[in-house]
């Protein structure tokens, strides 16, 4: 056992916000009423400020909670809908979760078969080194006003920990490649163009998804019915029980498909299902994970006892507790660039960074790192040259303190609706760290009266500012309501 | 502590422009009407000022940086001329560089003059600004009420007030003001408003609505200070004197060291207490005959009165419900409208809190005057609760 490389730790994160399909199929029932049909449950949705970096983050951080980031060899982020073109977005990852210079990374894409690829690629990476390997996959994903894709798509990250000693070992994997183009996007264009579904149906999941499993079954003595998982991710309803049935999988192994909770994540999707499998999973489990675009990777899973110690922190069932559901169709229109809305003069202001700053100050902004001076022992952010601590003198010395973790309370705060903001009333407020450290921050994933002097708040990366001129996005952390209300339905 | 000030630095003239929306008026002739309000005030000629100090805050959206705006629209002949900035403290920043060229020796008769357009920008309420290329980095963008509403929640906690309460009492602050605001002429703002109307204003940061937030205005203000003696010289007898004028500014302790609760602003504190020893006052509430201070919001005025050691602490609340800051008050407050009705042009504010006093101090104020003025105080604070400056002055007749 010992010797067997597979998932050690595994996390996911679901954007707070839901968007009810009702309310998308209400608003577009005068271009396509047969929206109507497929109008159930409700989709996740990125707040203006996420994105597939820092959703990725937050899985990663589901998944690692205080595991020792020295540790770590390698960050891998899987999406196809990446913020970045050319700026590592992995390495964006990297940084915010403090991870060491010394760290190998890249990002995946390409498909919607980038995560399974990507975790295949990872796993492969993780054999034969002695340090364990990030894979975060996060999507993001545009479609076009009143199009099936936007209702029936989801917002959502996974992350894995992969190296010796898991509890998910890969028992094989298998991959099949075809050009089979279901749909395709063009560099530089926005919305996927898709083919019949009937055809992606019979031609495309019906045959290139039973090749792979049968290739990867023919790398193992494992039993087809001993598989306790089946996951395959799709946004089709009625293929994954159909290919349950096809491959010889009992009929209960067939894993819950989060479309009506979260909608089709893209290279995602499989993954938040895997996580959402291991939540649950005793050791012995086989899980078998199907992902099919361009053809089709195939995995096999064996849970491990280290199963029992490694649950995540939320994961996916814990994020789907903590939605928030609303109607407000023109707001995700806006948040996804679909909306003009008239933000006003205020929302001229010029936003463009210096890249200089934000080299120099990086490391600190990204990874939340305040400073304890030597001399008086106060924690602090920003490190400034003089300590603000009482009977500090001359230049301060610090010692990094890492304080996204760190546990805090509201000093003072308030929504403000004056200043410009994508999603106004804008939250924010003096926070105040238990290590002493105190930050003006901004505040968000508010609901309704969850916010009081005095009440705990959490850490979360989020984006701080959109340059559209440019196009460039400046990240930081910002406070958000602990939410014990949520906490315990979950 | 230092000897300071006091008795040191007359104030021979003052001027101030009308406040408001001013479209048809660019800054220099804002500048024009202050100066010459001051300069016939004073009785001078302009060849007779030895050096000047100019307060704008907002330089993109006025007259641009340096002080060659101030030197070019007054033409003053190549004499030394300082711009000053420190946020809306700005107004008093700019007499304290005057008053301490008086009372050095460098000038024998210096100029403070603030001024600010801000009704240029195409928008309510203040333009946005950077912090600074790093601290844009991390610092939230809020807006400027939105930074003084925290004071409400914050304070709301730590006396245990229920926040309706409070709402009531910061009411009646803008009430108040409203109603002193309507009989200034100078004022932006003229008419009085009902508490009803304050209390049911559009949210601007919770918990302050609209009636809760000063007027934002185009003005200029300005002061001619000399020795006590020159002022005789030039038929002051008994003139208006500065007892004191202390600033504070925060070193980042409030906002980044855990001691500070965000329920006052720690500088007005300290300034205050520097101004009374400097001025020799030992009982505020009871010596100081009249205050002008900061009223950018409500909140900030009701929690100045405690940071300035006149209500005690949890009491401004009550204080201010009695009625002892109206004008027929125990000590009225914003007598002349304050930035919430005479309005709020950056630059200028802390010389127009100056101009009142020294306008009640020798009877001069017209319908608003108040009987037995002795000594007035004005605050001017810039920043925001954690972060700020704060200027306190005393301004009185004769040596005390």
């Amino acid at each position: 056992m010992a010797d067997r490389i597979g998932i050690t730790r595994f996390g996911a994160y679901i954007p707070q916000l839901r968007l009810r399909r009702t309310a998308m199929a209400a608003a577009n029932a005068w271009a396509n009423p047969g929206l109507k049909g497929s109008a159930k449950g409700e989709r996740s949705m990125c707040g203006w400020d996420e994105d597939v970096v820092t959703m990725a983050v937050a899985a990663a951080r589901d998944a690692l909670q205080n595991y020792r980031r020295d540790r770590i060899s390698a960050c891998i982020l899987a999406s196809t809908s990446a913020p970045f073109a050319d700026r590592l977005n992995a390495g964006l990852v990297a940084g915010a979760l403090n991870l060491p210079d010394a760290l190998q990374s890249f990002d995946v894409s390409g498909s919607l078969r980038a995560g399974t690829s990507g975790l295949m690629a990872a796993l492969a990476m993780a054999a034969g080194q002695d340090n364990p390997v990030l894979f975060v996959a996060g999507e993001r994903r545009s479609a076009k006003p009143a199009s099936v894709a936007e209702m029936q798509n989801g917002d959502a990250a996974a992350a894995f920990l992969v190296g010796y000693n898991p509890a998910a070992a890969l028992v094989a994997s298998h991959t099949v490649t075809r050009d089979f183009v279901d749909h395709f996007r063009a560099t530089g264009v926005k919305y996927d163009y898709g083919w019949e579904e009937r055809w992606v149906r019979d031609e495309g999941y019906m045959k290139l998804v039973p090749a792979a499993l049968d290739g990867l079954f023919r790398k193992t003595n494992v039993s087809r019915d001993k598989v306790a998982r089946f996951i395959l991710p799709t946004p089709l309803g009625g293929i994954a029980p159909a290919l349950a049935r096809k491959m010889g999988f009992a009929e209960n192994s067939l894993a819950p498909a989060l479309i009506e909770n979260c909608g089709f994540s893209g290279a995602v999707h499989g993954l938040l299902m895997l996580v959402q499998a291991l939540e649950t999973a005793k050791p012995g489990d086989m899980i078998a994970v199907a992902s099919f675009a361009n053809g089709c990777d195939a995995l096999l899973f064996e849970v491990t006892p280290e199963i029992e110690k490694v649950r995540p922190r939320r994961g996916v069932s814990g994020w789907l507790a903590r939605g928030r559901p609303t109607d407000d169709y023109t707001r995700f229109l806006s948040f996804n660039g679909e909306l003009n809305v008239d933000w006003g003069m205020r929302a001229e202001f010029g936003n463009k960074y210096a890249l200089t700053v934000e080299y120099r100050t990086g490391r600190d902004n990204l990874a939340f790192l305040g400073g304890r001076d030597r001399q008086t022992g106060v924690v602090q952010f920003p490190k400034t040259p003089a300590a603000v601590g009482p009977g500090a003198e001359g230049f301060a010395h610090y010692e990094d303190v890492p304080l996204a973790d760190v546990p805090a309370r509201v000093v003072s705060f308030t929504a403000d609706w004056l200043t410009y903001y994508p999603s106004p009333p804008f939250y924010f407020g003096l926070v105040q760290f238990e290590n002493g450290a105190r930050v003006l921050m901004e505040m968000v994933d508010v609901r309704e009266g969850a916010l009081s002097v005095g009440s705990d708040v959490e850490m979360v990366f989020r984006v701080k500012e959109i340059d559209s001129i440019r196009g460039y996005r400046h990240y930081f952390w910002k406070a958000t309501p602990q939410d014990a209300k949520a906490e315990a339905a979950s | 502590m230092t000897k300071g000030i006091r008795d040191k630095v007359a104030i021979v003239g003052m001027g101030c422009s009308q406040f408001g929306e001013r479209w048809d008026t660019g800054s220099e002739e804002l500048m024009m009407e202050a100066f010459q309000e001051a300069l016939s005030d004073a009785g001078i000629d302009r060849s007779r000022i030895d050096a000047a100090w100019f307060g704008v805050s907002c330089d993109p959206i006025n007259v641009g940086n340096s002080a060659v705006p101030l030197a070019v629209g007054l033409r003053l002949p190549n004499i030394p001329v300082t711009h000053v900035e420190n946020m809306c403290a700005t107004g008093t920043e700019a007499l304290r560089g005057a008053a301490y060229a008086v009372a050095s020796g460098a000038a024998e008769i210096a100029l403070a003059l603030g001024c600010e357009k801000l009704k240029d920008t195409g928008y309510g309420g203040l333009p946005v600004r950077t912090k600074g290329l790093f601290n844009d980095m991390w610092m939230p963008y809020g807006s400027a009420p939105g930074t003084f509403a925290q004071l409400a929640g914050a304070y709301a906690a730590r006396h245990s007030i229920k926040m309706a309460d409070l709402k009531q009492a910061m009411a009646h602050v803008s009430w108040k003001s409203h109603e002193n605001g309507a009989r200034n002429p100078k004022a932006h703002l003229r008419k009085p408003v009902s508490m009803d109307t304050i209390l049911k204003a559009p949210m601007i940061a919770e918990p302050l609505g609209l009636f809760d937030c000063c007027g934002v205005s185009d003005g200029a203000a300005a002061a001619i200070v000399t020795t006590p003696e020159i002022a005789r010289d030039l038929g002051k007898r008994d003139p208006v004197l500065i007892k004191s004028l202390q600033l504070s500014v925060s070193n980042g302790s409030e906002a980044s060291y855990r001691d500070w609760d965000g329920s006052y602003v720690l500088n007005t504190r300290i300034a205050s207490r520097r101004a009374y020893e400097e001025a020799g006052i030992r009982n505020p509430r009871e010596e100081i005959s009249l205050i002008e201070v900061h009223d950018c919001f409500s909140v900030t005025e009701l929690v100045t009165m405690e940071d300035l050691g006149i209500s005690p602490e949890g009491g401004a609340t009550r204080d201010i419900l009695d009625g002892f800051f109206d004008a027929d008050g125990g000590l009225p407050c914003q007598i002349d409208g304050g930035l919430k009705c005479f309005g709020h042009p950056i630059g200028a504010s802390g010389l127009r809190m100056a101009y009142e006093m020294y306008l009640q101090l020798q009877g001069r104020a017209g319908e608003r005057q108040r009987k037995d003025v002795r000594l007035g105080l004005t605050h001017n604070l810039g920043g925001t609760p954690s972060s700020n400056v704060a200027c306190v002055a005393i301004f009185g007749c004769g040596p005390a």
